[in-house]
């Protein structure tokens, strides 16, 4: 088992009490996409485990069921079968609502582009989750200085999103992802616009929180991004398999 | 409820702009995007704008919604000129009177649909239980009330767009901007997004200008106004559908 770590991603407050075991699993996933009368299988009984503080790199072709997987890991998705336990829970047993606020509240998302609202600066936008998850000013305010900071856009908070170049807009998604302090990170493909150099600069920072005990999940063609990783399974036709 | 600095708001139009010049620079020669563009819009009206590409008419849907200035002219939005609002105050009258539905502001991807449709309403400090009636009710009138709990990848092209439908009409504006709305859709989608669109906005009492180079979506429209190098050109009246009476 990982050790469990001692501060929280992304900064140093309140810590909540983190239990032991992985920070999400799924298990026996199966889900089948029905259209018409086509039935397509894009999970074949996946398994996944996800340690805290640990980086997992998910490969394989397209159509392999990476995107099902991800959808279903995020509460997003209800699948024909099987579980994904966080915190003891099952998230695809939870009623809407409530998976919606344990989805807020433990999988930050990162996308290939475009996570920042246009019309807002970085701050108005790393308050957004926290704000839509209804946490109080006060509380809001501190955290986005705190995960702002921690990402180093300090001197650039009160720009907007087409002011910021692409590695200040992925650390910029990053901190938005990471401000309600969520055990998973899931990022796809977080690197993908970006140039070696500053590729390798969103990369340190994905170690940092690995580092702070956050789970990651990259799922990624990219050499340079897995090879980051602890570990790299690759996806093939709904099953995973560890590779190394 | 309706921000304090509206005068006249029952009845002044939906948008007025007053003889709109606006030049901007393409590699260092100036482009003169508009040159004396007046256009007013009745609330509740909707209005097509067309006109070739580089006509003016994203510049002009810009000027309308405040996010870029003009040289000269003015526009007034429910009775508030723009030039008397600065800063925050602008931000948030924006976001009480003006939806948009133009590319490049796409959903945001990793937040579903139903927390997409609600970001304006967590700008404008709207209560969360407000905001979660709110938002189930603008997602049921444009169909996708089992899919806010998806992510706009999750979802159809005609689907995200009633998405961005239902972002710019949750806040109740006087009026949405719609630059090419229908842009990335099949022919068929693409009505059935700008009707839903328009009938969802007249229920509202809300006015609609939608940009568009296509003849099929301008018809929906109660006017059409025609751009070209700057100058509105015609503008012809369509007696079957749009503003309501």
């Amino acid at each position: 088992m990982t050790e469990i770590a001692t501060t929280q991603p992304g900064g140093e407050g309140p810590r909540r009490p983190s239990p032991p075991g992985p920070a999400i699993e799924a298990k026996g996933l199966y889900h089948i996409y029905r259209e018409t009368e086509v039935e397509t299988v894009a999970l074949r009984g996946a398994e996944l485990t996800l340690e805290p503080a640990s980086w997992t790199s998910l490969m394989g072709p397209s159509g392999s069921g990476k995107s099902t997987l991800i959808y279903v890991l995020a509460g997003l998705l209800e699948p024909s079968g099987g579980a994904v336990m966080i915190d003891h829970q099952d998230l695809t047993r939870l009623p809407p609502p409530e998976r919606a606020r344990a989805r807020r509240r433990n999988i930050g998302l990162v996308m290939q582009r475009d996570n920042l609202h246009p019309l807002l600066d970085v701050a108005g936008n790393v308050a957004l989750p926290l704000r839509l998850d209804g946490r109080a000013a006060d509380e809001v305010r501190s955290r986005v200085d705190e995960v702002i900071d921690h990402v180093g856009l300090t001197p650039r908070r009160h720009h907007r999103a087409g002011q910021l170049s692409g590695g200040e807009a992925q650390r910029a998604a990053i901190a938005l992802a990471v401000a309600p302090r969520p055990r998973v990170l899931l990022t796809d493909e977080p690197t993908g616009e970006l140039d070696e150099g500053t590729a390798a600069g969103v990369l340190d920072l994905l170690e940092e929180l690995r580092a702070e005990g956050t789970a990651i999940l990259t799922v990624t063609h990219n050499s340079q991004v897995a090879e980051r990783a602890d570990r790299r399974p690759v996806m093939s036709d709904g099953e995973v398999t560890d590779a190394a | 409820m309706r921000l304090e600095a509206q005068p006249s708001s029952t009845e002044a139009p939906a948008v007025e702009a007053i003889d709109l010049a606006h030049t901007y620079a393409a590699d260092g020669v100036p482009v003169h995007a508009l040159d004396g563009v007046s256009l007013t819009v009745e609330r509740g009206e909707v209005v097509a704008v067309m006109g070739p590409s580089g006509s003016g008419k994203s510049t002009l849907l810009f000027l309308l919604g405040g996010l870029d200035r003009p040289d000269s002219g003015k526009v007034l939005v429910n009775g508030t000129d723009w030039d008397t609002l600065k800063g925050p105050e602008r931000a948030r009258f924006r976001r009480r009177n003006c939806g948009f539905v133009v590319q490049g502001m796409a959903l945001l991807p990793q937040a579903t649909a139903a927390e997409n449709v609600e970001v304006p309403l967590v700008l404008d400090e709207v209560e969360a239980g407000a905001r979660a009636e709110r938002v189930a009710r603008i997602l049921e009138r444009v169909e996708l009330a089992a899919e806010g709990v998806k992510l706009p990848d999750q979802l159809s092209g005609g689907q995200q767009q009633r998405v961005a439908i239902a972002r710019a009409l949750v806040s109740e504006p006087a009026v949405v901007l719609a630059d090419e709305p229908t842009g990335n859709l099949d022919s068929a989608t693409g009505q059935a997004v700008t009707r839903l669109l328009i009938e969802a906005a007249s229920e509202r009492g809300t006015a609609v200008v939608l940009v568009t180079h296509d003849p099929a979506v301008a018809a929906h429209a109660g006017r059409t106004v025609e751009i070209h190098s700057g100058h509105i050109a015609t503008g012809r009246n369509a007696s079957h559908a749009g503003a309501p009476e």
